[in-house]
């Protein structure tokens, strides 16, 4: 199968007063369609700016990024713009949704933004946040969200227009252990179901349990890479 | 989508917004009064002038465009009707006086005594009875805001009183007839009399005497049709010895304190705008700092930044536009409550350039913010900063 996300020898080089730093340098990954991948390392790693430039928020210095055979680098910053909105689904860790939105409208808008919002669109938000047990909520506002609740809306904003690729950038990281599980769970459940080739950010290695990948990062370099389950279990216990 | 964002988060925080809308209001209130102050100021001031059946006006040479001052004699009125281009010219003579009114209401009303001839420019149109028909008659057309508050109409008699020498004469005439509209001279309603009764009743360093030359004010000239003013004006000036000739707004700007008035409550007015601009702009360059991590999510998950630019905008708009519909309301219905000593006139136009003004203070106030808006980069939604 071919992979949803191919990134080919990406470094990225943050130049400032003569002096220059390789936030990533020379990595390639890919992920295929319903594999959800765990990208984990220290602080300063270089993972979120990873993430960044494959989510096409930023220009890598050298090599290459295609999503679903779309190469990154072809594109200028309107169609970057278009192809995040219609390609990408994102969880960040804070400022996930706008608190003038309702939990429905919140998820809505993904389909609005893309011109799909109908009676149909509505009704498949509405039932995806049921399946997320928030059936209860769909016309609150986030400030009446515990952190949970509203990291499970940030996951169904991020699927529930289609996208090719979803990431989520330290998802759980204002969550205690238990909902932190749920949450990935959750997430990880969807992407599966939904054969969604999705990548997440993450310091806490116990929610590898979820993953089928763990890309393990450091100084900007993958140090490695796990693919069995036996390998990431095995990491897990050791962290 | 720009609008679908805009008026959810203007809805949703409408408590916030509508405290601003207040303080928008208020503005508009503040420079609506303003403008409908310096309106009714300046029209107390030159409603005559302004209204004459004329195109130039002519004073006596040297005393600086003063009506007071100008003394004009009737011999120069002759010369001043021969000049090619002038279709009629109409002596003015300026004074003020005082109306008596009955004993039962013990009261007095300070007016401009106007003297007149009769058919030529500066008689104003009549709205009730007859207009003045001959230059000797102890006949008065009275403005119509005097007929009004006392009641007095065409048929009655008015006592007037003005001081000749060191006494007080008193002169009883015969209302004729109540001008269209008002006629305010120098912040005093006016009364016209012909001139020639003018030149007897008229406040005097000494009794009136018969003279060989009358003296007028000033002359009101009314150009022939298709005749260039300023050309029939510089043939006047050229013509007529000892004369200044100017045009009827040059001649309002001349007027006792009307400029320096003006000028003081225009540049209120202006300081009032921009302060508006200052306070709108900071709220909503407040508000935007505030949502920065917003706006960062929102590019990141593919809004553009024209969406964000305009919802920006159509926010700045709503809210500007509320306020000053809301300041206008308020302006109007306490403009109603004011006694009518206030001297306040609502002028169409004026008004409609204020609004537009303050509509406009809305989103120049905003462009900062605009500016903020569209420099957020979506990476703020990662932590990350290029």
């Amino acid at each position: 199968m071919q992979p949803v996300l191919i990134a080919e020898s990406v470094s990225k080089i943050y130049s400032n007063n003569g002096s220059s730093v390789r936030a990533v340098d020379n990595v390639s990954l890919d992920v295929k369609a319903g594999e959800f991948v765990a990208l984990v390392g220290p602080s300063g790693s270089g993972k979120t700016t990873m993430l960044a430039v494959l989510a096409s928020l930023l220009r890598p210095t050298l090599g290459h990024v295609r999503i679903d055979g779309y190469d990154l680098n072809d594109m200028n910053e309107t169609e970057r713009v278009r192809f995040r909105r219609e390609k990408i689904g994102f969880t960040f860790q804070n400022n996930n949704l706008l608190p003038y939105l309702t939990v429905q409208e919140n998820v809505e808008m993904m389909l609005k933004l893309n011109q799909k919002l109908d009676k149909e669109g509505r009704e498949r938000a509405r039932q995806l946040l049921v399946w997320l047990g928030l059936e209860d909520r769909l016309n609150a506002l986030p400030n009446r969200l515990s952190g949970g609740q509203k990291q499970r809306v940030a996951i169904a904003r991020s699927l529930i227009h289609n996208p090719s690729l979803v990431l989520a950038d330290e998802p759980t990281a204002n969550l205690d252990s238990e909902r932190a599980y749920q949450v990935v769970k959750v997430f990880s459940d969807l992407i599966h179901e939904q054969n969604k080739a999705g990548i997440m950010v993450t310091h806490d290695l116990r929610l590898c349990v979820y993953v089928d990948k763990v890309i393990q990062m450091r100084d900007g370099k993958i140090e490695q890479v796990l693919t069995t389950r036996q390998e990431i279990d095995n990491f897990i216990a050791c962290a | 989508m720009a609008f679908y964002l805009a008026t959810k988060e203007v809805w949703r925080n409408r408590g916030r917004y509508f405290l601003f809308s207040l303080v928008i209001a208020l503005i508009t209130t503040l420079v609506l009064f303003t403008a409908a102050l310096a309106e009714g100021l300046a029209s107390a001031n030159r409603e005559y002038l302004s209204k004459l059946d004329a195109q130039l006006i002519v004073f006596q040479k040297n005393v600086d465009l003063s009506a007071n001052a100008s003394q004009i004699g009737e011999s120069l009125l002759t010369s001043i009707k021969r000049i090619e281009g002038v279709e009629t010219v109409g002596a003015i003579g300026l004074s003020s006086a005082t109306i008596i009114l009955s004993s039962a209401q013990q009261s007095q009303q300070d007016v401009s005594l106007i003297g007149v001839e009769p058919g030529k420019p500066g008689l104003p149109p009549v709205l009730l009875g007859r207009n003045l028909k001959t230059t000797r008659a102890r006949e008065v057309i009275i403005d119509q805001r005097i007929a009004q508050k006392f009641d007095i109409n065409p048929g009655d008699n008015l006592t007037i009183k003005t001081i000749q020498g060191t006494d007080e004469k008193f002169f009883t005439l015969k209302v004729v007839g109540v001008t269209d509209g008002g006629q305010q001279y120098l912040f005093r309603p006016s009364i016209f009399v012909p001139y020639r009764t003018w030149d007897e009743i008229r406040s005097q360093p000494t009794p009136s005497i018969i003279k060989p030359d009358l003296i007028f004010n000033i002359v009101a000239v009314k150009i022939s049709a298709g005749q260039d003013t300023s050309e029939v004006a510089n043939r006047i000036q050229s013509g007529v010895k000892d004369i200044e000739v100017t045009d009827i707004s040059t001649a309002i700007r001349a007027l006792p304190g009307y400029t320096a008035q003006q000028n003081t409550l225009n540049t209120q007015q202006i300081f009032t705008l921009l302060i508006g601009v200052l306070v709108i702009g900071g709220f909503f360059q407040i508000q935007m700092l505030q949502k920065v991590p917003q706006i960062g999510v929102l590019k990141a998950i593919g809004v553009s930044n024209a969406i964000v630019a305009i919802a920006t905008v159509l926010q700045i708009v709503l809210v500007t536009t509320f306020g000053v519909a809301l300041g206008s309301v308020v302006t109007f219905t306490l403009a109603a409550l004011i006694p009518s000593t206030v001297p306040i006139v609502f002028n169409g136009t004026l008004v409609a350039i204020a609004t537009t003004a303050l509509l406009l203070i809305g989103p120049l106030g905003g462009l900062v913010t605009v500016r903020l808006a569209v420099s957020v980069e979506p990476l703020i939604a990662l932590g990350l900063s290029s």
